[in-house]
């Protein structure tokens, strides 16, 4: 696979694409993926022309299209979304290359340009990776996609050889015709087949005739990860670039309110000083003299009205704000009259704090602006969002800001923000070359858009088996949805805030779920898992409360509610089964034993998993082995399934042990992975994961075993000590015995 | 002026002897595997070789390596025990967002040069300096065992 490339935009890129290889080339766009905007076309332009000459405007072809075959026979795919690690850039081509009988290896991907237009993705309705929808936003319309432009390509062959399509074959980039004998290639069709009308009724395959789907696939980045040679957006390299590093402002809403500039210009290197108001970039010959002229520089700053923010201060006015009535997201029956006139009821306050993403990748991003366009190398989620940023900051037309998108080494929702892309453009347009700026790690942990804090409140009441009757929850936290989609917060509730806890699977008679939105002085963001790995920790630890003073089995207590969702009990029931729930644990005389259970439905996802801690006299908490059992519909690449949720399960890990970002006299107290620890290879515990079959469609993977972790993590820890966790990250003091 | 051995090539440089050597080569040389991720010798993503030894190259002044055989990610393939490495790599679908992966490529390969049959210890021992957000470790120690398996049918 080549490096990626960002195309350029629209207008420029049909006359690159005519005039490249050979400039035959056939395009097909994707009408399921093309949601609403001006553009949305028909299905009969599904299939578009091609043309030996650039004639300007050709009906149908579109230049941003998902497939391109050219006269070579090279078959390229344009990738609508990044690859960030969770396998999308291989299992996107499969579902493409299953339908048009191409060989997988062969075809070249290339990163789609910014265009939320043509690349949005159906479900999250922008040119967005993220929230676990790649495959599943994909499932259909790019297999359609590949069964489209195998049928012209099929319909050309059978013209040429006068026979009837039917009778014809394709195969690894050929179509033959087996009665004869004759074959063409995909590239010796390709001028035929863009002269034909495309097929109006494009059926698909049957699951049974999968050839790739459902079968473990190598990833097809993987020669580019392990040879040094894969570009993220932290290596771009251009011609008379400058590097920068930054500080902006320590305490949220401040301003720069002085520097030592000749000091830090006297730093042998360095060659300018950039200010913004809030920001400060120290631009140098390479990032080591940047690194000594931004200590040289020494900015100071009037750190305005959160001068003395604390986290205690944050939680004091969140837990005010959560006796109030919130927005009401779910009310079946009467949850609050059965609570309040039960004898047997509970109530819990559950708490998560501030978290980072701590990308291994730094925050980056290189940008030349010029008098007419402005061209950005990074790796980013929404490159369209970040064209847009680009083009209100430099004042330039939308079509003059080009993004090349890179690999992103680590995404885990960071880089759905364009903060560290509209700083970089703001400070390239104070220069005339290229600048490339570069966070520290500091910079990163302490400028990171943070995932909100959240507040809980949950009460139940139990029948005389012990069952709940009732079920109340009320959610505390800042809204991200208002901020980064607020057409999506209906009647006050955020969507996001409450996915995992309006959603609840528990057969329980009477629910309500309430949001009540209370924002800190600085944005909040999505974090791997999202509103997931909040509430689906929240609600699994208080019914895991429930069905211990129930002095019930957690897997028994649990599979009674679920008779009605047989999806997610057979994953409860198969996880339990492979982590042998019930039999006796290992036990030595310094570490307790203990496992959890936790059971979830999100992303389209069924999933359950066991894990199994020890807790150490000091109250250190060591994750010993992890059992998923999991049921995402289809597995397209089943090998990716596993990496996934190994992967969620680390990072899960890492938070609900150690992680939090705490403020104190305004400033983040965290700042690198000494204060902000991330799990180690020999903290890894055993992971076995565990897929069912199903031809259902696929659900997402990227962020369920990251969701799923931490309940399980924390109702082991009960297990283990008797001490329930209602605050993240676990504090070993509280679990201390010597 | 600073002479360095990079990947069997000298290169003349002028640069500050106090210069980490991670710097020079990105963004002098214009090496790019090797990765900037905590430039405090906390992520291992920095990770090359010395004479053969794994050293953290964001914490290592370029001056004390004057002289000595440095190698980076771009070169190991033409070492028999780091080709190894990437195979098996490539075989086990370590990668995910791949970042962290020269580092913990360039330490697989020094902890397998010394060790073909290194014990989990031992690889955590050898390993625990290299971070991997994506949580790749699981496979990353099959890949080692794997590669220890081959290097030691050379």
């Amino acid at each position: 696979m080549k490096d990626m490339k960002g195309s350029a935009p629209r207008s420029a890129t049909r006359r690159q694409i005519l005039q490249a290889g050979g400039a035959f080339v056939l395009a097909f766009t994707i009408p399921g993926c093309d949601r609403g905007g001006p553009r949305e076309r028909p299905a009969e332009s599904a299939v578009g022309a091609a043309t030996g000459r650039d004639t300007g405007e050709v009906a149908g072809l579109n230049p941003n299209a998902f497939i391109r075959i050219d006269r070579e026979g090279i078959v390229t795919l344009v990738m609508h979304k990044v690859e960030m690690g969770q396998g999308t850039f291989t299992s996107i081509p499969m579902l493409i290359a299953e339908e048009l009988e191409v060989d997988l290896s062969r075809v070249k991907l290339e990163q789609a340009p910014a265009d939320d237009a043509l690349y949005a993705d159906p479900i999250l309705g922008g040119q967005i990776t993220g929230a676990s929808t790649s495959v599943r936003g994909a499932w259909e319309p790019l297999r359609r996609a590949g069964a489209a432009a195998r049928m012209v390509l099929i319909e050309a062959a059978a013209q040429e050889w006068g026979v009837d399509a039917d009778s014809c074959v394709a195969r690894n980039g050929t179509v033959t015709h087996p009665e004869t004998g004759r074959a063409l290639d995909y590239g010796q069709l390709v001028d035929a087949a863009a002269k034909l009308s495309p097929p109006s009724v494009v059926p698909l395959k049957e699951p049974a005739d999968f050839k790739l789907i459902g079968k473990v696939h190598k990833r097809l980045d993987s020669p580019a990860k392990v040879n040094g040679s894969a570009k993220f957006g932290i290596d771009a390299r251009l011609p008379d670039m400058r590097i920068a590093t930054v500080a902006a402002s320590p305490v949220p809403g401040g301003k720069l309110k002085s520097t030592e500039d000749a000091a830090a210009l006297g730093v042998k290197g360095v060659r300018q000083v950039l200010k913004l108001e809030n920001a400060v970039a120290v631009v140098a010959d390479h990032m080591w003299s940047a690194r000594q002229g931004l200590a040289a520089l020494a900015p100071t700053w009037f750190d305005g009205p959160h001068a003395q923010l604390t986290t205690a201060a944050i939680v004091a006015e969140m837990d005010a704000a959560s006796n109030k009535e919130g927005a009401v997201a779910r009310d079946d029956g009467d949850a609050r009259q059965t609570i309040t006139g039960s004898q047997r009821n509970l109530q819990a306050i559950y708490q998560m704090p501030f978290l980072a993403h701590a990308t291994m990748e730094p925050m980056n991003c290189t940008v030349h602006v010029r008098p007419d366009a402005c061209e950005i190398w990074c790796g980013t989620q929404v490159p369209a969002m970040a064209q847009d940023i680009a083009a209100k900051i430099t004042g330039l037309p939308l079509e003059k800001v080009q993004v090349h998108n890179h690999y992103i080494g680590g995404g885990f929702g960071r880089r759905l923000e364009v903060d560290y892309v509209a700083q970089a453009v703001a400070f390239a347009k104070q220069m005339k070359e290229p600048l490339k700026v570069v966070w520290t790690r500091e910079e990163d942990i302490q400028h990171c858009i943070f995932r909100p804090y959240y507040y809980d409140r949950l009460a139940a009441s139990l029948d005389e088996k012990g069952m709940p009757s009732a079920w109340s929850h009320r959610i505390t936290g800042s809204s991200i949805m208002a901020r980064y989609a607020p057409n999506l917060v209906k009647e006050g509730v955020d969507p996001d805030a409450v996915e995992g806890a309006r959603d609840l699977q528990y057969g329980i008679p009477n629910i309500r779920v309430e949001y009540v939105r209370h924002e800190p002085p600085f944005a909040t963001a999505f974090w791997r898992g999202v509103g997931a790995t909040h509430n689906v920790w929240v609600v699994e630890s208080f019914l895991d409360e429930l069905a211990a003073a129930a002095k019930k089995d957690p897997v028994d207590y649990r599979r009674a509610l679920l008779s009605d969702v047989p999806r997610l009990r057979a994953v409860l029931e198969l996880a339990a089964s492979k982590a042998g729930w019930g039999k006796p644990l290992r036990s030595s005389s310094d570490r307790r034993f203990g496992r959890g259970i936790s059971a979830q439905f999100v992303f389209g996802t069924y999933m359950a998993q066991v894990a199994e801690v020890s807790v150490g006299k000091d109250g250190d908490v060591r994750l010993e082995r992890v059992v998923c059992a999991v049921d995402c519909g289809h597995a397209v690449n089943p090998d990716t399934i596993v990496a996934q949720i190994e992967g969620g399960v680390v990072f899960g890990a890492s938070a609900v042990l150690w992680n939090e970002i705490t403020f104190d006299r305004g400033r983040v107290q965290q700042s690198n992975f000494f204060d902000y620890r991330i799990m180690r290879i020999n903290e890894m515990p055993r992971v076995e994961v565990h897929i069912i079959p199903s031809t259902e469609s696929p659900g997402g993977i990227g962020e369920p075993g990251c969701s799923a972790i931490a309940p399980a993590i924390t109702n082991a820890v009960f297990a283990a000590t008797g001490k329930r966790i209602r605050k993240l990250p676990i504090n070993a003091e509280g679990l201390r015995t010597a | 002026m600073l002479t360095l051995n990079i990947n069997g090539e000298s290169h003349a440089l002028d640069v500050s002897e106090d210069m980490p050597l991670l710097w020079v080569l990105r963004d002098v040389v214009g090496l790019t595997g090797t990765k900037f991720g905590c430039g405090i010798s906390m992520c291992g993503a920095c990770t090359v070789h010395i004479d053969g030894e794994p050293i953290r190259s964001c914490v290592t002044p370029v001056v004390a390596v004057a002289g000595k055989r440095i190698v980076t990610i771009e070169a190991l393939e033409h070492d028999p025990v780091g080709k190894s490495v990437q195979e098996a790599w490539r075989e086990l679908d370590v990668v995910q967002c791949g970042y962290c992966q020269s580092g913990q490529i360039m330490s697989a390969t020094a902890l397998l040069r010394t060790n073909q049959k290194p014990s989990d210890a031992d690889i955590d021992a050898a390993m625990a300096g290299n971070l991997c957000r994506c949580g790749t470790y699981g496979r990353i120690r099959s890949a080692i065992k794997l590669a220890g398996t081959r290097v030691t049918s050379v």
